[in-house]
């Protein structure tokens, strides 16, 4: 025991003497970082990126990519004399022949879901807790590229094996390629190295999906995780929470070991799916020929809302000829125009909410959604628009599944593409405000505690029980921005203003964000109710909760810097 | 055998050959062909017993000699595979008004689907109930069945046949509980919006090469549970439901571990 601590006593000096590390390795191990289990789903993301690496290079030993015809021989015997490509060739043998290889292709595809899935939940949650905001918007956008990244990674890989399936993919891809106006053409001859199919595709595509993709991810996650480190992780509202501290564990021993048992457990349930249920069948799809289109031909989930785009829009009256060139809006429109508007929404959100609030601040505390309530309402709304888009992709299956027609759904689908958002965003917004409204009647008036007492004069009342002093700080301790304002058109002087008209649409997407908010309580707004509520106070043991004097009294702006774990009473006053 | 071999540059040998290729084509399309008796050649009694089914339980849509009224399809001319098909699917006699006469389970024994069939056999020419070996999937070859399958088939039932939605409610069933004569009667009359599959389009070699790859699904996934066959979407809800279910049910706890 004693001669390997030596041993690696004195390795760790020896580099320590020579790079420094050891300081690096310290203040890092001293890193301290929030918990909650929201932080983990970025972390799901990250070890099936492993996963994939790891069963990827695995699979990079035995696939080939080449679309060269030769005639199946081998142990599935419905495959048998069937010519097909040595891609989809290779991916039989990877299936059947090759020790472990079913369970490593399984495998791969199983983490490729996961990793598009855990993205995306990770996504949602910096979104509605407005994570995003100052000084994380550049890291927002690392994230974004991430996640388009692993669409290409997803696709670029979902097209390699060449099965019908997946040559499906390929066409539809042909398709709105060449659906862009003028170069379409060009481009669809330059991607696949002449008319559709081939014989480059898949070569090419195997390129980007094993080496300039992946590389580009790594890269990019390296760059996210610095950001993370640099900025120091964010926190959920609470006791003791503020913008200029963090309230946590050191990420040596206690991050680092959960961390580290988390990779194991994801890996776990990968290889549990993996083991037990099939994913891409491809001997059941065949090999890649474009004559037959199998019904339930989709995408994987990620890339279905683009199918269902394209199966919603109209196809008649939507394809124009235009001097004798074709316009195909009935594949531009949904495969180009709204997944550029979506994303682009998307990417642009944190730079288009500080425009509206005007807000210049650092945040390291989380919003509780309901407290932002536009941005939880445009978010469902996005969540919602995109929910329609994947279910009108897999319309065939609700309509078998469901007894239903395929023509009413699409005809359902295309109006609630447009409706539902809509509603979505107005009945979250109402929620939100409504339980903002209920933290402030609570703040104010307590718990009910369900005692009725009488007094002498007859009258009766219900003894309410203030709310202990964690209670109100999650209540009270966040911003209700107010729209901003807008200065006259011309100066003092008489003088048209510069600029005006971008004030003007600024000060009105600020008043779409903000014109609706319910404020948090003040302190003079809670030692008035206390003071009104006499009766109250019969209910607790002392006269007048201390807190409330406490925070009563704290009106000093900012109490800043406030060490971790820490528990201030009372609210924080606005900093402005 | 000697004999013959001694023979075989006989001057008539190859007369006698073209002879007995003739007999042997002949005789193994009259065994094999489609034809109006159908296999085991029913009895007057046979037609007879059906017809009187038929007036009882099919004559109020099909007319009562079975030539068609008020839209109802004439059944002169469809033949017993088409009978045999419908009845013993379950969808004929239909039931509910709907999109597409649903399947259901058969109403009328083998021996009575056997009598209507004889007796619709009896009004005009149509194609016949296949033979057992007709239908054999041992004999038949999945590879290429698979292949025909996938040009022919897939477009409506789905890569293995898990099956899919036609236009304004109608659909393609799933084929995992189809009997080989029903595949097969299935390709050879083309019920209501499933195209014919005649003898010219895909021989009957080749329907039974369809039949041993369908018969070959049933085998299950060499990957684990297939999931419902139903491709992507399926393995989608599936990583939601249990690849990040779980996922998070142990970020929960493991969160929950700390504070
Ligand atoms: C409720 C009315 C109804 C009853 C009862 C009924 N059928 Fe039908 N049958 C139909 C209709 C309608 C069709 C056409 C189905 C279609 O193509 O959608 C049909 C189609 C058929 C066909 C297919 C015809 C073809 O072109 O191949 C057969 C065979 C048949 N029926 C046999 C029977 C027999 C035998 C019975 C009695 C056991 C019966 N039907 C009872 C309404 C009925
Ligand atoms: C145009 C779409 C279409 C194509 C192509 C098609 N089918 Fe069908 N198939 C249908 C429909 C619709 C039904 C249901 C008919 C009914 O309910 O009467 C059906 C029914 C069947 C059935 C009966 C299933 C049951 O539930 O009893 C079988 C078996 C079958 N098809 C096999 C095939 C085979 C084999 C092929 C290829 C050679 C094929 N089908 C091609 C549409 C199609
Ligand atoms: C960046 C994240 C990645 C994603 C989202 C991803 C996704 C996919 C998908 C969906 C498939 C189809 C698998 C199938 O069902 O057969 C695939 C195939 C493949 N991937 Fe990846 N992959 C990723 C990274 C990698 C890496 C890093 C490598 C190699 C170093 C790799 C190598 C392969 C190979 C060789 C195939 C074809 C093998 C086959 O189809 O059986 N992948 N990938």
């Amino acid at each position: 025991m004693s001669t390997v601590n030596r041993a690696a006593g004195g390795t760790a000096d020896y580099l320590d003497q020579r790079t420094g590390v050891g300081l690096a390795v310290k203040s890092f191990a001293r890193k301290i970082f929030p918990d909650h289990w929201s932080f983990l789903l970025g972390e799901i993301a990250l070890y099936s990126f492993v996963v994939l690496l790891i069963s990827g290079v695995f699979l990079t030993m035995f696939f080939v990519p080449s679309m060269t015809l030769v005639t199946y021989d081998g142990p599935f015997a419905a495959m048998n004399g069937v010519e097909m490509s040595e891609a989809f060739a290779s991916t039989l043998a990877l299936s059947f022949e090759v020790t472990g290889g079913l369970l490593m292709r399984q495998i791969h595809h199983w983490a490729a879901l996961l990793f598009m899935a855990s993205i995306v939940t990770h996504m949602m949650r910096v979104f509605f807790t407005g994570a995003f905001r100052k000084p994380r918007e550049i890291n927002w956008l690392v994230g974004f590229v991430l996640m388009i990244l692993g669409l290409a990674a997803g696709f670029s890989g979902y097209s390699l094996p060449d099965d019908v399936l997946s040559g499906n993919g390929l066409r539809i891809t042909d398709g709105v390629v060449k659906s862009i106006p003028v170069v379409g053409s060009y481009m669809s001859y330059m991607i696949f190295g002449g008319e559709f199919p081939g014989e480059h595709i898949i070569p090419r595509l195997f390129t980007l999906h094993i080496l300039v993709i992946p590389g580009l991810i790594l890269a990019l996650i390296g760059l996210h995780l610095f950001l993370v480190v640099l900025h120091k992780h964010t926190q959920y509202p609470g006791p003791g929470r503020t913008d200029r501290n963090v309230v946590g564990y050191p990420l040596f021993p206690v991050y680092v070991a959960k961390a580290g048992g988390f990779f194991f457990i994801v890996f776990g349930v990968i290889a549990l799916m993996a083991g037990t249920m099939t994913i891409n069948p491809v001997w059941n799809y065949g090999p890649y020929d474009p004559s037959p289109v199998g019904a339930g031909a989709q995408p994987d989930w990620y890339m279905l809302f683009l199918e269902g785009a394209l199966r919603l829009m109209p196809g008649t009256g939507t394809e124009w000829v235009i001097a004798g060139y074709t316009l195909s809006l009935n594949v531009l429109i949904p495969a180009v125009i709204v997944p550029g508007l979506l994303f682009t929404a998307l990417a642009l959100y944190p730079f288009i909410e500080a425009w509206a609030s005007g807000d210049k601040r650092e945040h390291h505390v989380l919003d509780r959604p309901r407290n932002a309530p536009v941005r939880t309402a445009s978010g469902v709304a996005i969540l919602t628009a995109f929910f329609v888009l994947l279910v009108a992709g897999a319309n065939d299956l609700v309509a078998t599944h469901f007894a239903l027609s395929l023509n009413d759904l699409s005809r359902l689908f295309r109006v609630l593409f447009f409706v539902a958002p809509v509603i979505a965003f107005v009945v979250t917004k109402r929620i939100c405000l409504g339980l903002q409204r209920k933290d402030r009647e609570l703040v104010l008036h307590g718990h009910e505690t369900g005692r009725i007492v009488r007094f002498a004069n007859g009258e009766y009342v219900e003894v309410h029980k203030p709310l202990d002093q964690y209670e109100r700080w999650l209540r009270v301790n966040y911003d209700a921005h107010r729209p901003l304002e807008l200065l006259p058109a011309e100066d003092e002087r008489g003088v048209r203003r510069k600029g005006y008209r971008r004030d003007a649409l600024r000060a009105r997407v600020s008043r779409f964000f903000y014109e609706d908010r319910v404020e948090p309580v003040t302190p003079a707004e809670l030692a008035a109710a206390q003071s009104h509520g006499e009766h109250d106070a019969l209910g607790g043991a002392e006269h007048g909760d201390p807190t409330l004097l406490q925070a009563a009294a704290n009106i000093k702006p900012e109490h800043g810097g406030n060490p971790a774990g820490e528990v201030v009473a009372g609210p924080r006053t606005p900093r402005h | 055998m000697k004999a013959i071999a001694a023979r075989r540059h006989h001057r008539f040998a190859p007369v006698v050959l073209l002879a007995l290729a003739l007999v042997l084509t002949g005789g193994l399309y009259a065994a094999l062909a489609p034809s109006a008796e159908g296999a085991a050649a029913p009895t007057t009694d046979d037609v007879e017993a059906g017809r009187a089914l038929f007036v009882a339980n099919c004559a109020t849509c099909h007319g009562v000699n079975a030539e068609g009224r008020d839209g109802n399809p004439t059944l002169i001319g469809v033949g017993a595979a088409s009978v045999d098909f419908q009845v013993s699917t379950g969808r004929m006699p239909m039931q509910l008004e709907g999109p597409q006469a649903a399947a259901k389970p058969p109403q009328f024994d083998r021996e009575e689907i056997d009598q209507l069939a004889a007796y619709v056999a009896s009004l005009g020419p149509g194609p016949a109930v296949p033979s057992a070996e007709q239908v054999d999937p041992a004999l038949g070859d999945p590879a290429n069945g698979g292949a025909i399958f996938r040009t022919n088939c897939a477009m409506c039932h789905g890569a293995i046949g898990a099956g899919g939605a036609l236009s304004e409610g109608k659909y393609a069933p799933a084929l995992a509980q189809s009997t080989p004569t029903e595949i097969y009667t299935a390709m050879l009359t083309g019920p209501q919006s499933m195209p014919v599959f005649n003898d010219a389009n895909i021989t009957p070699e080749e329907k039974r090469d369809v039949i041993a790859y369908l018969e070959e699904q049933k085998n299950g996934s060499p990957g684990g549970t297939s999931l419902g066959s139903i491709g992507p979407v399926g393995e989608g809800i599936w990583i939601w439901v249990v690849g990040m279910g779980l996922l998070i049910a142990s970020a929960v706890w493991i969160g929950a571990k700390s504070s």
